[in-house]
């Protein structure tokens, strides 16, 4: 293809995403790196019968002024970043002395926002990644063993729990687990503990936040070893057969290595989709208990008094993040697609 | 057939039942209880005394006379005014959609047929935008849409949520592309098209099968999108998701809990129909990164 079609044909949504995603990638950033200016603080001197008495005063006009002339704010470099509500860099250094064991630290390390929501998120992504392959692989077998008549209804309902909006599939798990709801009140009866209460509970919490992950997305784990199932080549399997493999041989030395790929595959889509876990604490109102990065940024940018440099701050963390998690993903993609250009 | 050849022994076959027994009742369940339970008052869906009435529908008998009712249907889309919500998601959804695969097709279709090195980069990056969580984007949004005065409209939703979809729509479209012959439109080149007239005539009629299971994956990009849209829509012009979390915080009078029951069985049930009639569409779509390399 020419380059000047080229670049005709992708112009449209390259300038999108120019515009509506590499762009405000730079405003964050930049965004981060500045904070609110402080208002302007005047000395006013009140001089009455009794004498003069000064008090300070909020000058108005030069606080708007000063907004007004630089909106981004006062610029702060890597302020934000090292405050209480981020990498607490101050913060950490007494912790660890004061701890008593790394456990005891950890416990302590908790207690700031930042690592909280980093304590969850990862301990959500890497519990719920590897239990999605399990459960996605497990499934598939099943299915794949079931009478083909009903293997297409079998495959719809797999696919509610995933195409489902996640806020909305959340809370329809949240409301069963209530304690005034139908899976509460199984809970209740079988822990024999009449004041058992998800909701009060932060390790009951955790558990459950997991749970949906997993329901989540083993769909969609379970759709692409399906799909890898149906095109195991059956003479491989057959000459395995003839040659004595009993049944579980045949799995592990055919099927297994045959879907090995396609794990690697899950594995790294689900790595990332797992580190943005956001919607089920927002509907399981998990706030106290659990939170994750995603969610205090939108707790940030939320609330009454908008906290842009924070948010803006958290998410540059988080990007950084993502770009971790995302590197093998784009080593192989290059290896692949690299190579075949 | 060479599965029968070799039977399984009844117990493999009694665990694998087993499983497929529990993932149903594990995947499906959860709907159906909720679709039920919303024709009930909240005394009964959500019951301290006794959990079987929400079966018997004892509150709802006392309270309204009947065993079913529409309260909290009626409540959420009138009372509450979720119609609102439900004709801004169409909106949204309609022109997401169709923005979308217009930029996409054309993308998509350069990038499938390109050589250069350089069209491989822009998948890389578009690769990269794709895991960006979309919460991180917002927080560089806000102030300028705030200068410009354009936040809180649809048209802004619209258009950020065609951005965000747009390397997803891309990735897909390049794939789907990749498997039209390439001497279909070199033929028609040959014949005297310019490139964008072989596009027209030549590969528009026969893309339809991916430009419909790219446009599904779209469509529940931003039928879904929570993010995004709670945070740059205002109260007036939100969708049908964030319209439900702000249920949620105005739960605490009774009653209202069962107008988020309701408004979220509405929310689900065109997503219900849309994986029952594309099933096969999305299980393709699902799979076409993976299986196909």
């Amino acid at each position: 293809m020419k380059h000047s079609a080229f670049f005709w044909f992708v112009l449209p949504s390259a300038v999108a995403m120019l515009l509506f995603i590499f762009f405000p990638i730079v405003s964050v950033v930049i965004q981060s790196l500045h904070t609110a200016h402080e208002q302007v603080i005047i000395e006013v001197e009140n001089c009455g019968p009794f004498g003069c008495t000064k008090a300070t005063a909020i000058d108005q006009e030069a606080t708007a002024a000063l907004r007004e002339d630089q909106p981004l704010g006062r610029f702060a470099g890597l302020e934000i970043y090292k405050d209480r509500n981020h990498l607490a860099t101050a913060e950490i250094g007494p912790l660890w002395e004061q701890s008593t064991g790394i456990g005891d630290f950890i416990g302590k390390l908790m207690n700031l926002p930042f690592y909280k929501a980093m304590g969850f998120t990862l301990t959500f992504t890497f519990v719920v990644t590897p239990l999605t392959i399990i459960f996605g692989f497990i499934i598939a077998v099943a299915v794949n063993s079931a009478a083909r008549a009903i293997r297409g209804p079998l495959i719809f309902f797999s696919l509610l729990p995933m195409m489902v909006t996640p806020l909305i599939g959340s809370l329809i798990l949240f409301w069963m687990v209530d304690a005034r709801g139908i899976l509460g009140t199984a809970l209740r009866w079988l822990a024999d503990d009449p004041s058992l209460s998800v909701k009060a509970d932060t390790g009951l919490m955790w558990i459950m936040l997991m749970v949906y992950g997993v329901w989540h997305s083993a769909p969609f784990a379970f759709i692409v070893y399906y799909a890898g199932l149906q095109t195991v080549n059956t003479d491989t399997l057959e000459a395995a057969r003839i040659d004595g493999a009993s049944r579980w041989q045949q799995i592990r030395h055919v099927v297994i290595p045959h879907l090995l790929p396609l794990t690697t595959f899950i594995a790294l889509m689900q790595l990332m989709d797992n580190f943005r876990v956001f919607e089920p604490i927002v509907s399981f109102n998990a706030s106290a208990h659990a939170t994750s990065l995603s969610w205090a940024i939108y707790n940030d940018l939320g609330g009454e008094t908008q906290q842009l440099s924070s948010a803006a701050a958290t998410s540059v963390l988080t990007i950084t993040g993502v770009a971790i998690l995302l590197s093998p993903v784009l080593v192989r993609t290059y290896r692949d697609y690299g190579k075949a250009t | 057939m060479a599965n029968q050849a070799q039977k399984r022994p009844v117990v493999l076959q009694a665990i694998l039942v087993i499983i497929l027994i529990t993932w149903m009742i594990a995947a499906a369940f959860p709907f159906f209880w909720t679709l039920w339970g919303s024709f009930k008052v909240e005394g009964d869906f959500f019951s301290l005394a006794d959990w079987t009435n929400v079966l018997t529908g004892e509150m709802t008998t006392r309270e309204t006379g009947d065993a079913f009712t529409t309260q909290g249907y009626s409540g959420a889309w009138i009372q509450e005014e979720f119609w609102r919500a439900a004709w801004n998601s169409t909106l949204v959804c309609l022109f997401v959609v169709t923005i979308s695969l217009t930029l996409g097709t054309l993308g998509g279709y350069a990038l499938a047929r390109s050589t250069y090195r350089y069209a491989f980069w822009f998948l890389l990056i578009a690769l990269i935008f794709r895991a960006m969580p979309p919460i991180t984007l917002v927080s560089g949004y806000l102030p300028v849409f705030f200068q410009w005065n354009i936040w809180g409209y649809l048209p802004t939703a619209i258009i950020v949520l065609v951005a965000i979809n747009q390397p997803f729509t891309l990735w897909m479209l390049h794939s789907f592309f990749k498997n039209i012959p390439q001497d279909l439109d070199e033929s028609a080149m040959v014949d005297g098209c310019t490139r964008f007239q072989a596009f027209r005539h030549v590969i528009i009629p026969v893309m339809w099968p991916g430009v419909i299971t790219t446009g599904l994956f779209s469509f529940l990009l931003a039928y879904n999108d929570f993010a995004v849209t709670a945070m740059i829509l205002d109260k007036q012009n939100q969708t049908m998701v964030p319209k439900i979390a702000s249920f949620l915080g105005t739960t605490q009078t009774k009653g209202n809990v069962m107008f988020a029951v309701a408004a979220v069985v509405s929310t689900t049930a065109p997503l219900f129909l849309l994986i029952m009639f594309f099933q096969r569409q999305i299980v393709s779509g699902l799979t076409a990164g993976a299986v196909k390399g």
